[in-house]
């Protein structure tokens, strides 16, 4: 991904697989697949005459980020999660559109089916990349692990006009690694035994967890490549980075990763979250915001058949300050009304004012629907408000996202968008439907 | 102050007051406790007041003392008490001089710092005697409702328990909405209520509770003092007394939601029963059900599932109605057959999806009036 352009690529010739060459495969059962740009390579889908333009999807406003970009668009040095602004003047005659994140979640629900011919040890890691274990697939389908991420590659190709990049490895570390260094449309194999010469040259930002200041710090230690992190005493390491991380740096540039492919890794929290087009002081504002992220974070809890028991609100101030509040509820829920009376709770007793830059909200200790059993209230409605967001849900399914919202999201504008303040509402509980 | 006072009686009576002090004092002296050299006790005897305070709940207790020398002094409660549990079975002599309070015991000698006694709010005066009843009847009665109050303090009108009081009729009731508690006793009402209208307050449950443990006990005589005016009810006996302030809150009327009729009722023996959730329960995870399936003379007990294990366990019970599948919350029923207080108990139904009655059974196999403690069950899922 990201930092993958920057690793030396005359080093990695041996372990590319072209139509002629195939580096030996045996005892390298795990897959990593990552589509090569994927938002932007589902746009062009749609726009194939922008193929050879540089294309750029970035969220709208004046905080809208590069979420993805074409190749064309890179040579320009636009990156992901780079201020589109800052894109805007790298290229400005690239095409900025605006995510359709309905549109990702499909193929990327169409390519997730396309692993699960294969095997169900699949263990997705964004809607753009996931790992594969072969190993028990091998037999049956009589192929080898190179062969199946081949016929991934042009299946995928074929039925989603998209391209990925694979890499293959004994390990979920050297596979990773390898797909990001096979990019774009490429594919590469770390054989077994050859792990640590196709680690040791590259520079210490290839290992998980380095990021820009460890990397610093591991320089100021003299060390540039995975092969000196190897060479390092750990205790040394410990000393200057931290015991948790020097331990998984040091494993990992020994090419020792015994972490298994799990599929469905349950979630732990479901959350939603707005950054403000402009710094909001506004209570009221910021109480509407709330709902409607209730409202997300809950129609996502119930379309996973979760429930959660802990609910957290996250508010960033304008000086980047961060705090999260959480409180527990007595049983578990999915329901918005419950989230969001939490949610408001917490802003009203535990934030100080101020200007808010961001403002979330999270559901954590998730269980499932199968294992959740609704512990009754007293005085409680044989039918409520449970099946009122149920019937809510079933109407967006069939008549859109807008068809219902509670009547004080009602009125068009939402903050984001308007960067205005509205008036106060009165009603927070009402529903209405339009059609 | 110079004074002098027998360990033990100082020990308990600074104990029960620091306990009642808040850990995270808002400020300073509201960790305090108040000594006050110079009243009398209830005999007429000399003795040291000790109080505390933090505007919520207030404590006071007196113990005999020889005074040489009268005042008052504030010193951290925690810190007093930890001392005076730890010193020897000796007379104490306390010594309050420029700010600072010496106490002498034995060959152990002390002294801390003061804080200022002008900063100390002023303690509510105790309202009007209202009546009194047993001790052992007072404690009990408590223990059994406020089981059922809430904890959340985001719902403060269910974290009290409502005490109503008709003539000689005093009713208790809490309940946090996934169950109910409610306890019937007759009291001996003072002649100014007697004939009064009905009174209802709202006490918060953790500090009824608490006074309700320390005043409530067997032989003892326990005083109810109420200003529902002033928000204020005062528990006293055995020479302690505290106020609480009332909660000043509507408390939803749930007489109404209380079943009047059922179609299905088991009895059953309190203690197997306890003890056989508590085992099956072990494979249901943190406020998962256990289901209970009743047929003639056969409760089966169940919980927990496929992936984390299961358990189901038989009991025998005497079971009267159409066969029925419910299921709760383990520890809410632990709760309610703990509250009951009789070796048996009957458990009554409508349908899995309404109120239980969990009520005492005597001795002579009848149902006890007086108590009722209601649950919610959990409705199973699909």
């Amino acid at each position: 991904m990201g930092r993958s352009g920057d690793l030396p690529r005359g080093l990695l010739d041996r372990y590319r697989v072209r139509p002629e060459s195939c580096p030996d495969d045996t005892g390298c059962p795990i897959l990593h697949v990552d589509m090569d740009a994927f938002y932007a390579s589902v746009e062009l889908r749609e726009r194939p005459e922008l193929r050879e333009h540089p294309v750029v999807v970035a969220g709208e406003g004046a905080r809208g980020v590069v979420t993805s970009a074409n190749y064309v668009a890179r040579r320009y040095g636009v990156r992901s999660a780079m201020p589109a602004g800052q894109a805007r003047r790298l290229c400005p005659n690239a095409v900025f559109l605006p995510p359709n994140f309905a549109a990702y979640r499909e193929v990327s629900a169409g390519v997730q089916a396309v692993f699960a011919e294969l095997t169900p040890l699949v263990e997705p890691l964004s809607l753009d990349e996931a790992f594969l274990d072969v190993a028990g697939a091998l037999r049956r389908l009589r192929s080898t692990p190179a062969a199946i991420g081949q016929w991934i590659r042009r299946t995928v190709a074929e039925r989603f006009e998209i391209n990925c990049s694979v890499g293959v490895a004994p390990t979920k570390f050297l596979a990773k690694l390898g797909s990001g260094l096979a990019k774009p449309d490429g594919m590469i194999v770390v054989p077994r035994g050859s792990e640590l010469a196709f680690l040791h040259p590259l520079p210490v930002s290839a290992l998980w967890g380095v990021g820009k200041r460890t990397a610093e710090q591991l320089r100021e230690l003299g060390l540039e490549t995975v092969a000196d992190v190897a060479a390092v005493p750990l205790a040394r390491l410990r000393r200057s980075i931290g015991n948790a991380n020097a331990e998984s740096l040091h494993a990992l540039a020994n090419g020792h990763d015994d972490r298994a492919v799990t599929p469905d890794a349950p979630e732990k929290s479901l959350g939603a979250e707005e950054t403000f087009e402009t710094d909001q002081h506004d209570r009221d504002l910021l109480n509407r915001e709330l709902l409607r992220l209730a409202e997300r974070t809950a129609a996502a809890l119930r379309s996973r058949n979760l429930y959660g028991r802990t609910v957290s609100i996250k508010v960033r101030y304008a000086d980047f300050r961060t705090i999260t509040r959480s409180r527990t509820l007595p049983v578990a829920t999915n329901l918005a009304r419950e989230v969001y009376a939490t949610a408001s709770a917490l802003l009203e007793e535990q934030v100080a004012p101020g200007a808010v830059r961001l403002i979330g909200v999270r559901v954590e200790q998730l269980t499932a629907d199968a294992e959740f059993a609704e512990q009754l209230l007293l005085g409680g409605p044989d039918r409520g408000w449970k099946e009122a967001e149920d019937a809510a849900d079933e109407a967006r399914a069939r008549f859109g996202s807008a068809a219902v919202r509670p009547a004080t999201l009602l009125g068009g504008a939402s903050p984001r968008q308007a960067g205005t303040t509205h008036g106060t509402s009165g009603h927070r509980e009402g529903r209405s439907v339009e059609q | 102050m110079k004074i002098r006072v027998e360990r033990d009686g100082l020990a308990d009576a600074v104990a029960w007051v620091a306990r009642s002090l808040p850990s995270r004092p808002p400020v300073p002296v509201l960790g305090g406790v108040l000594l006050d050299a110079g009243g009398t006790d209830a005999g007429g005897e000399t003795a040291l007041t000790i109080s505390g305070f933090d505007y919520e709940v207030s404590a006071t207790v007196s113990v005999p003392a020889t005074i040489a020398d009268g005042g008052r002094a504030l010193v951290s409660g925690r810190l007093l008490a930890d001392i005076t549990k730890a010193l020897p079975a000796q007379p104490v002599e306390i010594s309050i001089e420029s700010s600072r309070a010496s106490i002498t015991c034995g060959s152990a000698k002390f002294s801390l710092p003061t804080m200022p006694v002008e900063d100390y709010p002023a303690l509510p005066a105790m309202p009007d005697r209202a009546g009194e009843l047993a001790g052992e009847v007072f404690g009990e009665a408590v223990a059994q409702v406020a089981v059922a109050a809430g904890k959340d303090d985001t719902l403060p009108m269910l974290t009290g328990v409502r005490v109503e009081i008709n003539g000689e009729k005093v009713t208790m009731i809490a309940t946090d909405r996934f169950r109910l508690a409610m306890r019937e006793l007759t009291w001996k009402p003072d002649e100014s209520i007697n004939n009064a209208e009905e009174t209802a307050v709202l006490v918060p449950a953790r500090t009824l509770a608490e006074a309700a443990k320390s005043l409530g006990s067997a032989g003892k005589t326990v005083e109810l003092s109420l200003a529902s005016g002033d928000g204020l009810l005062g528990v006293s006996g055995t020479g302690r007394q505290t106020t609480t302030r009332l909660l000043d809150a509507e408390f939803p009327p749930v007489r109404q939601l209380l079943p009047s009729e059922h179609s299905a009722a088991a009895i059953l023996s309190v203690a197997t029963l306890s003890d056989a959730i508590k085992r099956v329960s072990l494979v249901a995870e943190r406020g998962t059900q256990v289901r209970m399936e009743f047929a003639e003379s056969v409760l089966k007990l169940s919980a927990g599932g496929d992936d984390e294990g299961s358990a189901e366990e038989e009991l025998e019970c005497s079971f009267t109605g159409e066969p029925l599948t419910i299921a709760f919350n383990p520890q809410y029923l632990i709760d309610g057959l703990g509250a009951l207080h009789t070796d048996r108990a009957e458990l009554s139904f409508t349908t899995p999806s309404r109120p239980a009655l969990l009520k005492p059974v005597g001795e002579d196999g009848e149902v006890q009036a007086g108590y009722l403690y209601l649950l919610m069950p959990v409705r199973l899922p699909g």
